[in-house]
């Protein structure tokens, strides 16, 4: 038999439902794989008895002949930035350090009424802020990865380091990550594994830490877009607790994949061909073209003249919501309280916040801070939203002349721990490939198309019309059985 | 447009962050950095542009008018809404003297 660490989402589901062997069985092999693995630190506190527990209830099930649900009997991870009943909930931040939420996040109650259990929470950037897992209160993530010829700890992106580092490592099938301006995708890309971000509205923010609401999407990441499907499957849904949560039916993305694109256009933007693009990525931007040529696609040229302005316009308008949201933090009714001595409430709340809360996030809350107070709020935050409507209507007019789009995930591959830490724009530009999907609320995924020639993961990303995952998967799927990716880190952990 | 230290002290004060002297140094330049970067946003013509209120075009709910339609976000939670406070004392949050 495969080692049991080496299934993915689907295989482990079909394998316990098959009785090939049991949720315990798989439980406990994840379990032994999260223990030996604290070297790259992508877990915040680990959870063996929940994942056992959800497998025992699973195995029982299947005893008494009984529906498995469809993520039956697979162990995951879960980023520490969704509510879980009873098991500490930090966002990676020492502000919430110790919280034990009273509730489940409905996505996180979705995934364990499909079947699921959990192996632990992930460690991520600090308050999902961050594109390298360099900013969380818990210490670093590293990848598994390393670059050919060096041992530097590599980065394993952000913020859903911990999940894409966990599921590259093999330590969990998939996790979940949540992306605000690229934190499923770029993690994803930069370690070999596959993300979508689907619709905003589709899977529910409720019990999800929030950094910028208008903005944050929770969304799977495993090693195969089948199953990214099965998982986002299980996410997703209409949630009255959330107001922005989309009242429409889950469709069922796993039956309806196809890597068939007769008939489909594909878009290549000429504003992602950047100054300062490796090589490389362009390489395999123009490789993923040819797939999807082989898979019957037509390639077309598409414009969106507003991408430059993307990115500057995401770091007024998620900073100006994340000061807004990271206002509840101040030492009353929940977390850290820091109370000077013959401090008055005012001073209680500024000593609270400076301890708890790290460079990152003060440097976010004073920039949203800034540009929302008065006399600056017109020319920074309502200019902003302007350009946010302009990069959003490039999307649209672009969707008349194609059914998808195609773009690198990265401008760069991994790179290490540290490269980037000392300078917040270099490490902001990171995700100018992701970010404008996110402004206009657009479903995107990565999947991994090849190696360079350091021997690091590139990923090809596909951004899809407003509710059309099946299309962005179909096509990621394309991708997948012609890039044939199975590289794997190698074991040093 | 740049911004002074005493800005910065005042916006890290609206925030209610304590800041260091040490942190407010650091900390300027990095803002006035990342200020500067977004000022790019001016050079684009949005006068004919209505600022984006919601990504995805969607309609506000009413949520039935039934007291704890909701048993998760209802009434008579009090233990489970205290269980995480620094000082909860008589059911309620505590928090230091506010009225002299």
């Amino acid at each position: 038999m495969t080692e049991l660490t080496n299934l993915g989402v689907k295989d482990i589901r079909d394998g316990v439902a098959s009785g090939s062997f049991t949720a315990r069985e798989v439980a406990e092999a994840f379990n032994a794989a999260v223990a030996e693995a604290a070297s790259l630190n992508a877990f915040i506190v680990t959870t063996p008895d929940h994942a056992l527990s959800a497998a025992d209830a699973v195995d029982a099930k299947r005893a008494k002949g009984e529906e498995l649900g469809a993520m039956g009997g697979v162990p995951i991870g879960m980023k520490d930035l969704f509510a879980t009943k009873g098991v500490q909930t930090t966002a990676a931040s020492h502000i919430l350090e110790g919280f034990k939420p009273q509730y489940e996040s409905t996505v996180s109650q979705n995934l364990w009424d499909a079947g699921a259990g959990m192996l632990g929470k992930l460690n991520l950037d600090q308050f999902a802020m961050g594109s390298s897992n360099e900013t969380s209160y818990f210490g670093n993530v590293q990848s598994p990865w390393k670059k050919a010829g060096s041992n530097a700890a590599m980065s394993p992106g952000g913020s859903s380091g911990g999940s894409s580092s966990a599921v590259s490592a093999r330590l969990a099938p998939a996790a979940t990550g949540t992306d605000t301006g690229g934190s499923i995708r770029q993690p994803a890309a930069f370690t070999g594994i596959c993300g979508i971000k689907p619709t905003y509205g589709r899977c529910s923010r409720w019990g999800v830490v929030a950094f910028a609401s208008s903005l944050d999407q929770a969304g799977p990441m495993a090693r195969s877009v089948e199953d990214c499907a099965i998982m986002l499957e299980a996410m997703a849904g209409f949630d009255p607790k959330d107001a922005t949560s989309l009242q429409m039916d889950v469709p069922n993305w796993e039956a309806a994949l196809s890597a068939d694109l007769k008939g489909k256009k594909v878009g290549i933007p000429r504003e992602y061909r950047m100054d300062g693009t490796d090589e490389e990525i362009l390489k395999s931007w123009e490789q993923g073209k040819e797939w999807l040529r082989d898979a019957g696609a037509e390639i077309v040229d598409i414009s969106l003249p507003h991408t430059k302005y993307a990115l500057p316009a995401y770091y007024i308008v998620a900073p100006a919501e994340a000061s807004s949201n990271l206002a509840r933090y101040d030492g009353v009714r929940y977390g850290l309280r820091d109370l000077p001595d013959g401090a008055g409430l005012q001073d209680m709340y500024a000593a609270t916040r400076e301890e708890g809360f790290g460079d990152e996030v003060k440097r976010r809350i004073l920039i949203g801070t800034y540009v929302l107070s008065a006399g600056f709020y017109d020319a920074y935050y309502t200019q902003a939203q302007k350009v946010r409507t302009l990069v959003s209507r490039d999307f649209d007019e672009a969707f008349a002349q194609c059914d998808v789009i195609l773009a690198p995930t990265t401008p760069t591959a991994s790179f290490p721990l540290g490269d980037k830490s000392d300078d917040p724009l270099a490490m902001y530009l990171n995700d100018v490939f992701a970010v404008p999907a996110s402004l206009a609320g657009l479903p995107a995924m990565s999947v991994p198309a090849m190696l360079n020639s350091d021997g690091l993961p590139l990923g090809l990303q596909l951004v899809g019309k407003a509710f059309d995952e099946q299309g962005v998967l179909n096509a990621g799927l394309a991708i997948q059985q012609r890039a044939g990716f199975d590289a794997q880190p190698e074991k040093w952990w | 447009m740049s911004i002074d230290r005493a800005t910065v002290a005042k916006i890290a004060s609206l925030a209610r962050i304590k800041m260091t002297d040490e942190e407010l140094d650091r900390m300027g330049p990095e803002l006035n950095g990342i200020l500067a970067w977004v000022e790019q946003l001016g050079e684009v013509d949005t006068s004919a542009v209505e600022p984006m209120t919601a990504v995805i075009p969607n309609t506000l709910r009413l949520r039935a008018d039934e007291v704890d339609a909701d048993p998760k976000t209802g009434g008579n939670r009090r233990d489970d809404i205290l269980a995480n406070a620094p000082v909860a004392e008589h059911g309620f949050f505590g928090v230091p003297k506010v009225i002299e």
